[in-house]
């Protein structure tokens, strides 16, 4: 669908690439306003460069990192991924970026780990949206660390084969396809391992509608609104939400004897 | 004939022809919107979510509309406690709240091509989702306040039937304020503002309907 750039890895959609202009101008992104179209506007105030990332917490190597040498420890792939909003929206979006469990076994995760937990940036100056009390700020996310290993777990670095727009999560965000969008989170800053869950931005502000796993799932509605369906952006009608958005062969394997409904 | 009646009914006597432009106004200031929405749809300027986008600004559109309708009465009133005589509130009330009601039909329309017109699907949703069933009664409601809307249909109905009938246009701004603050995934600024807008009316209509009972109260009891 993008010339020159071929997706025929083994976790690569078949589905045709979202129009670009839906994927950079359509974005949750509280930091930058509440609209989805107020990041594109309002995110060129970010300075992605320079920029370190800190990983500490349960790991052998602990360490301050440079994104450019972050990046540069590992061969950047192009991965196109359905991405599914718990808001009942899909885009199929071509990432560029490297697994997360490459990083992970580089800095040597402790015995004791079970977590990783992950913080944007949250800098008023930069970022307008986040002088709104909307959210607990910073924004926070986590994983379960088998969940962090899985092969389709990423970090992007890129879009389309370019950086990131910064309204897409410049210069560092998480790609999880198999779990709802808010999980991917942004402009990450520190990446700590935990031996207990961590607490989550969207799980903090409304427990009963945002769990801590949000796998996507058509069998359980969100409190206000059904899961079934989704539309896919670009499209007039709307079409069945897949398990695990369409991953479970690669990731149904992580919940074996789990209640869903009540883990969601 | 109806001429003759409704000149008797609104002036008392007092022409007051400058005010002829007031409804004709209030009516294209009111579809005016649904105009531009139509423009943006047809020529693609309604984001990547065109659907969803029209969904909202019809539902805004419609509360808001319907609010301000209820704001008209509450305001002669309050002018008339300082002396001042305003005919325009009387005048645009039915305009904008049948505008209000346009809007919501549209609204539902689009929900309803949102959702695939799937009657069993909307009718989960109806019965499984408190915004929607919210929602719906407001809808519901609406439709014997628009059927009661026209010139004659005071008269049909006496004075006090219909008034107390469209006493039902609270209810259903009630239900829409409510509809939207369970539709809005956090921010809640925009719907507050509507909560807000609606306790006034209700204040308002409160304390002035205490006034004109101790005013009505037989002469000998407290007055001030």
């Amino acid at each position: 669908a993008i010339p020159g750039r071929v997706y025929r890895g083994p976790y690569d959609t078949t589905e045709p690439v979202s129009r670009i202009s839906d994927i950079t101008g359509y974005n949750n992104y509280y930091e930058f306003g509440l609209d989805k179209a107020d990041p594109a506007r309002n995110a060129g105030s970010l300075r992605t460069r320079p920029w370190t990332v800190r990983i500490d917490g349960l790991v052998r190597k602990p360490q301050t990192v440079d994104i450019d040498t972050l990046q540069s420890w590992f061969p950047l792939e192009d991965r196109l991924y359905r991405m599914r909003c718990v808001e009942g929206w899909s885009l199929v979006i071509p990432w560029m970026g490297f697994p997360l469990a490459a990083l992970l076994r580089r800095i040597e995760p402790g015995s004791k780990a079970r977590y990783v937990q992950f913080t944007s940036l949250a800098d008023p100056k930069q970022m307008p949206g986040v002088r709104d009390p909307v959210l607990q700020w910073p924004y926070r996310e986590g994983l379960r660390l088998d969940e962090a290993m899985n092969p389709l777990t990423m970090l992007a670095v890129g879009l389309d084969g370019k950086l990131l727009p910064n309204q897409n999560g410049a210069p560092l965000r998480l790609v999880v396809p198999w779990k709802y969008g808010f999980k991917n989170i942004k402009a990450i800053t520190h990446i700590t391992l935990l031996e207990e869950q961590p607490k989550t931005t969207w799980s903090t502000a409304a427990p009963d509608e945002y769990g801590f796993y949000a796998n996507v799932n058509p069998a359980v509605d969100h409190p206000r609104w059904s899961q079934a369906t989704e539309r896919r952006i670009g499209d007039l009608g709307r079409r069945k939400t897949l398990p695990f958005n369409g991953y479970a062969a690669q990731v149904a394997g992580l919940y074996k004897g789990m209640d869903l409904r009540r883990n969601f | 004939m109806q001429g003759r009646v409704t000149r008797a009914g609104a002036g008392q006597g007092r022409a007051l022809p400058p005010g002829a432009w007031v409804v004709p106004a209030a009516a294209v200031g009111s579809v005016l919107p649904l105009g531009v929405l139509l423009l943006d749809a047809f020529t693609g300027q309604l984001g990547a979510n065109p659907l969803q986008r029209s969904e909202q600004q019809t539902g805004v559109l419609a509360l808001a509309l319907l609010l301000l309708s209820l704001t008209c009465t509450p305001l002669r009133l309050l002018a008339a406690r300082v002396n001042v005589r305003l005919l325009w509130p009387a005048r645009v009330r039915k305009t904008l709240g049948l505008s209000g009601a346009l809007y919501a039909f549209v609204h539902l329309i689009i929900y309803g091509l949102d959702r695939g017109f799937n009657p069993a699907g909307l009718l989960v949703d109806a019965v499984k989702r408190p915004y929607i069933t919210v929602g719906l009664t407001a809808l519901l409601l609406l439709i014997p306040l628009v059927l009661t809307s026209r010139k004659d249909s005071v008269k049909r109905l006496g004075f006090v039937r219909w008034q107390r009938l469209h006493r039902l246009s609270y209810v259903v701004a009630a239900l829409g304020v409510l509809h939207f603050w369970w539709s809005v995934k956090k921010d809640h600024s925009a719907p507050l503002l509507a909560v807000v807008v609606l306790l006034a009316l209700f204040a308002v209509r409160a304390v002035l309907a205490r006034r004109r009972e101790r005013q009505a109260a037989p002469v000998g009891t407290a007055r001030r």
